[in-house]
């Protein structure tokens, strides 16, 4: 077992089920009050500090490190280079599926992409580690970077998590020929960085052939196969620790080369190391999302109906491993036009390898796309939110399919009227606010799939009435201990306070990946099968006993409420968990459930999470300063587990949808490949006073294909929708269309 | 970040001895010198502690009027001290428009006006940096320039001093006050900060040992109260570096001008007071055809250092609006989003004020 914390359920009063409760965050009071034992927090006996030495070139190899030097430094333990690193049971170049991504391990003298990891100093103080560090004064041999889109561009088979890279239904080319209207635009979208609060950190601690991990995970089965295969360990040798984390946004998902070199230093030292990436060591071997130009070109009937979407993305990748930023994907989903095409193509750069970040693909694509409607929504003279509904998909494009549940039109309803869209006038630069300042109105659609994954789950009733629940899942701090201790107690008829939760830890059942906004679905899930599967059996046991009130029971059925099993046909007959165990002489009962997605639904049909966002901007005339000032999402997304972690959720995105349009881009030298912001001072993500006014509808859909508690994830539908809005409503204020993001004021001169 | 002796002296004599010998650096709240330690930008083998010297936490008005600040004044404390943001106000406004509030109760005025360059290439040890290492050359010259100078650089350097606080202070012709080894001396601000010329890491007319004691604000300076402002053009709303800021001020006598006040903030490496757009605007009524003359003549010698055409022109558009906002008087209460284009204007219609 893990030493998670104990969490209180804080007080609060239940009226029905725990599901549907906007509880705040269990651990909420941990984290305020500095209880919450992130990573970097964990100082076991005899620690030592480990720091990176990372290359300052793009490309080439590293000549010299001076090993004495910094060894020399007062406090200095040892110094990890190629020549004396631990050997590993398999080479971090190796790549036997595509989500293994490749590693920097200090396995040679070359360098890949400005960041890369070229030794590693440990010693008995951090300030002694970086001193060390830089001690080694690098030497290269350097060779000239390639950077930028302007590389020879090739086309990838996949992209993503393994998309096709290209998809079509109809003849693009003859409808865009035959149209009555075309448009072509091409948008581009910078290099991000995930800045997660807390960067990757780990305590590395081996103990005997035992290796017990504390870093933040956003796949804790996934992290421990990964260093099984890279120590030639046996799972079970191995403990990752990861109750908590700062944040992930999918470069959590995978363990970073940082991760694993941290656990190779407490090897090579044979004492506890931890090692934790600076702020800048985030811009660079963590992943990112990669930039990308599309090219939209639409083509328009008489009547303002789509005839024809070619969505081509051009992208980069790293030159070593794949990862392709799948943008164009977002035109299978939102609208419906008899020709559609899809496609991407790539370049290689000197670059660490992107990865998912905060809607992989639907965040890039859809700013690009949402401006693209509304251009063609301007150029067929309709209002945008008219426009769109006109070319609203009933079916999902390309496939065909019909959706599982849908309440898009819903969303546009509600979301339109709390934002009093009906007053916008069709022209821009009309609008002014009482200062003179320009207004403008936008709206963008949001979308995002609903995807599962698989996971377990045990559950547990003991003889005392009360519950454990567990599955290895993730908070990331979006609610995870609290929204998945709502479906655990639901699933054993319980009220929170009488189960524990548990969580964050590789010994538990595994409960995939929080990622793809398909955690609360794919761990509910799993959570829910277990209860079903523990009441079940503690069902047969009453049901059997002829001294139990339920007894014979079994053909009409019992369920679980409130600490007790009920006739199903006659609520008043029933017997308490507690009092069926001690009958039949057991402590506990326990049973483990499983989950994953119901293939032959998703065959049939297409799953997706859908929004509508509306965005206010005011905008200086002379001065081009740009300010988001208000902005209202509605959305349906299925089952809401926890109205106020989901509306976090929302408005998390949301706001990163501001920094994607405004502010936020990973500034990069042109000739030597490194990032030149790679700080909070200058790397700039909304401030507070960057985003006044914000609100999230939550739409009602019901939806029983999905997976039986009916959830669809909203951890980043809302940065979708959103960035397209705010572009969409600089054009409403300026009339000008500004398609290279982040907008900037000097973008608006002129 | 290396090794270094730490001193921390409770008198100025002591301070100004320790802080002779070369490879010496004082250490005021530590806001920029601990950022630029721990990044290796600088090295100094020993800090000179001057948060326990006695009496620089002052802000006090003097026999002949001046306002005297100490040099140890929180840039908070000074910005809400009602007395001195009364007669002072676009200094105010300009202190509370600069980093963060943690920051703003931390950082102390001294600092402030020794505050290092943003430019990303002397953050970046890698990169060829005249500023941090003399004679390696200027990375930002063919890099990254967006946010460069375009008034006083020289091809040695084109970096900018980022301070907000230092513009109004240069309009309003405030003198820094210097202690050293050889005594105390009285510089202007306006000739404080030096041009970068082909030595661009001596940035001021600093010598080793001296130390800035306070800041006086001369007595006539309070004359501009009714009619002042600062304002700052931003990425994003709050939290960030001026593009470009400037701050005006305005003597009104039955709205004719007897006296204008103009600088301009990071632009050059210095604050950047405009002498000759306030000659424009002497005698003239306050109308905004002559406060767009006065921005042209602000900006006539300017000239892009790199991709950084737009900042003449965004900074041609900010003097003006900071006239035309000037005129229309200070307002009553501190903006809430003070310097910001997005604070509530005053006495603004619909095609008011904003648009000049
Ligand atoms: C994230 C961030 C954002 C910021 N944003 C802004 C902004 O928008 N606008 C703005 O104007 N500023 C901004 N700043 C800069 C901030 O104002 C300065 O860091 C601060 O004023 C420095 O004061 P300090 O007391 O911390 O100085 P220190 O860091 O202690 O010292 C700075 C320098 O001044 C020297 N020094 C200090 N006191 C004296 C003295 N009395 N005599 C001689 N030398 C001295 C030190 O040796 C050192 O070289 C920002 C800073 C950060 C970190
Ligand atoms: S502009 Fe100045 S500070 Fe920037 S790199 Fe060049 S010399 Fe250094």
């Amino acid at each position: 077992m893990s030493d998670i914390p104990t969490l209180s359920a804080g007080s609060h009063q239940r009226h029905g089920s725990n599901i549907g409760q906007p509880l705040t965050r269990r651990d909420g009071l941990l984290k305020v009050t500095g209880g919450a034992r992130y990573a970097a927090d964990n100082n076991p006996d005899g620690l030592l500090h480990a720091v990176l030495a990372v290359a300052s070139i793009a490309r080439g190899r590293v000549t010299h490190l001076d090993v004495e030097a910094a060894k020399a430094h007062p406090g200095v333990v040892d110094v990890m280079v190629p020549g004396n690193r631990p050997a590993l049971a398999s080479d971090p170049d190796e790549k036997s599926n595509p989500f293994m991504f490749r590693l920097d391990l200090l396995q040679n003298d070359r360098v890949r992409y400005a960041g890369q990891p070229i030794a590693v100093v440990i010693a008995e103080t951090f300030e002694a580690a970086t001193e060390g560090a830089r001690l080694l004064a690098p030497t290269y041999e350097t060779e000239q970077a390639r950077t930028g889109l302007e590389g020879e561009p090739f086309a990838p088979e996949k992209v993503g998590a393994g998309n096709a890279a290209r998809a079509q239904s109809g003849d693009v080319e003859a409808e865009l020929a035959g149209s009555a209207r075309t448009l072509e635009a091409v948008y581009e979208t910078p290099a991000q960085y995930h800045n997660a609060m807390e960067p990757h950190a780990v305590v590395a601690h081996w103990q005997g052939d035992r290796l017990v991990i504390d870093t933040p995970s956003q796949g804790l089965a996934m992290a421990v196969m990964r260093v099984a295969g890279l120590f030639g360990l046996t799972p079970d040798k191995i403990l990752v620790r990861s109750p908590f984390l700062g944040g992930g946004f999918g470069s959590k998902g995978f363990l970073s080369s940082a991760q694993i070199l941290g656990i190779l230093a407490a090897k090579l030292v044979d004492r506890p190391v931890k090692l934790a990436l600076t702020r800048p060591q985030m811009f660079g071997p963590v992943g990112h999302r990669a930039p990308t130009r599309q090219t939209l070109r639409i083509g328009l009937g008489q009547d303002g109906k789509l005839t024809a979407i070619d969505h081509a993305t051009l992208t980069a990748s790293s030159t070593f491993d794949d990862f392709f930023e799948p943008a164009s994907d977002i035109s299978h989903t939102l609208y419906a036009a008899p020709a559609i095409r899809t496609s991407h193509e790539a370049v290689r750069v000197d670059t660490g390898t992107p990865l998912f970040m905060r809607a992989p693909g639907e965040a890039t694509g859809s700013i690009a796309l949402e401006s693209a409607i509304d251009e063609a929504a301007e150029t067929a003279g309709l209002d945008p939110l008219e426009f769109r509904l006109k070319n609203y998909a009933e079916a999902e494009p390309i496939s065909g399919l019909p959706f599982s549940s849908k309440a898009l039109r819903e969303c546009y309803e509600q979301g339109a009227a709390r934002f009093g869209w009906a007053d916008r006038p069709r022209e821009p630069r009309t609008m002014r606010d009482e200062n003179g300042l320009l207004v403008g109105w936008g709206m963008g659609t949001a979308t995002f799939p609903a995807l599962m994954f698989e996971a377990e789950a045990r559950a547990v009733i003991r003889a005392d009435g009360s519950g454990v629940m567990e599955t290895g899942a993730h908070d990331m701090g979006q609610g995870a201990w609290t929204a998945l201790a709502q479906i655990a107690a639901d699933a054993i008829g319980l009220d929170l306070t009488r189960v524990t939760f548990n969580a964050g830890s590789s010994d538990l059942p595994n409960a995939g990946i929080a990622g793809g906004s398909g955690h609360t679905a794919t761990a509910g899930m799993a959570l829910h099968k277990a209860g079903e599967a523990v009441i079940a059996k503690l069902a047969d046991l009453a049901t059997e006993d002829e001294a139990s009130p339920l007894f014979g029971a079994d053909n009409v059925g019992v369920i679980a409420r409130d600490g007790k099993l009920l006739r199903r046909d006659d609520e008043s007959r029933g017997e308490a968990f507690g009092d069926i165990l001690k009958r039949a002489g057991l402590s506990n009962i326990e049973a483990r459930g499983k989950a994953g997605g119901d293939n032959a639904a998703r065959e049939h049909y297409a799953m997706h999470a859908h929004g509508a966002v509306f965005a206010e901007v005011k905008i200086d005339p002379d001065l081009c300063q740009i300010r988001t000032t208000r902005l209202v999402g509605a959305f349906a997304a299925g089952r809401i587990i926890n109205p106020r972690l989901v509306e976090s959720q929302l408005f998390g995105g949301m706001i990163w949808g501001v920094s994607f349009a405004l502010h936020e881009e990973g500034i990069q030298d042109k000739r030597s490949g490194r990032i030149v912001n790679g700080d909070f001072g200058e790397y700039h993500v909304p401030v507070n006073a960057d985003v006044p006014s914000l609100e999230a509808i939550l739409v009602h859909e019901e939806d029983q294909l999905v997976n039986l508690l009916g959830i669809k994830g909203v951890g980043e539908i809302g940065i979708t929708g959103t960035g397209g809005a705010i572009a969409n409503a600089i054009w409403h204020a300026t009339g000008k269309r500004l398609r290279r993001f982040p907008i900037r004021p000097a973008d608006l001169l002129g | 970040m290396n090794r270094f002796d730490y001193i921390r002296p409770t008198s100025l004599d002591e301070a100004i001895a320790a802080a002779s010998q070369p490879g010496s650096a004082f250490l005021a709240a530590g806001t920029n010198l601990l950022d630029l330690m721990k990044g290796n930008i600088t090295r100094p083998d020993r800090i000179v502690d001057i948060t326990k010297l006695p009496d620089l936490d002052r802000i006090e008005t003097l026999e002949d009027g001046s306002t005297r600040i100490g040099a140890l004044v929180k840039n908070a404390d000074l910005a809400y001290h009602e007395d001195f943001a009364a007669r002072f106000p676009a200094v105010a406004e300009a202190l509370l428009s600069g980093a963060s509030a943690q920051l703003r109760n931390a950082a102390s005025v001294g600092g402030n006006l020794l505050q290092r360059t943003r430019c990303r290439y002397f953050y970046d040890t890698a990169s060829a940096c005249n500023k941090r290492e003399p004679g390696s050359g200027c990375d930002s010259l063919e890099g990254e320039n967006a946010g460069q100078a375009v008034l006083g650089w020289s091809p040695s350097c084109i970096a900018t001093h980022p301070s907000d606080f230092c513009v109004p202070l240069a309009a309003l012709g405030a003198i820094v006050e210097i202690k050293g080894p050889d005594g105390s001396r009285d510089v202007a601000l306006t000739d404080f900060h030096r041009l970068p010329g082909d030595r661009p890491d001596i940035e001021t007319v600093l010598a080793p040992g001296e130390l800035v004691v306070a800041i006086r604000l001369p007595a006539e300076a309070a004359g501009f109260a009714a009619h002042s402002r600062y304002l700052k053009l931003r990425e994003r709303t709050s939290y960030a570096f001026a593009l470009v800021s400037a701050a005006a001020m305005l003597r009104l006598e039955d709205g004719v001008i007897a006296e204008a006040r103009i600088a301009i903030g990071s632009v050059a490496a210095k604050p950047w007071r405009a002498k000759s757009a306030e000659a424009v605007l002497k005698g003239m009524k306050a109308e905004p055809a002559f406060f767009e003359k006065a921005a042209r003549e602000a900006f006539a010698e300017a000239k892009p250092s790199g991709d950084n055409a737009d900042k003449i022109e965004l900074g041609r558009r900010i003097v003006a609006r900071a006239l035309t906002l000037a005129s229309a008087g200070t307002p009553t209460e501190m903006p809430a989003l003070p310097a910001s284009p997005f604070a509530p204007l005053p006495g603004a219609s619909a095609n008011g004020v904003a648009h000049v």
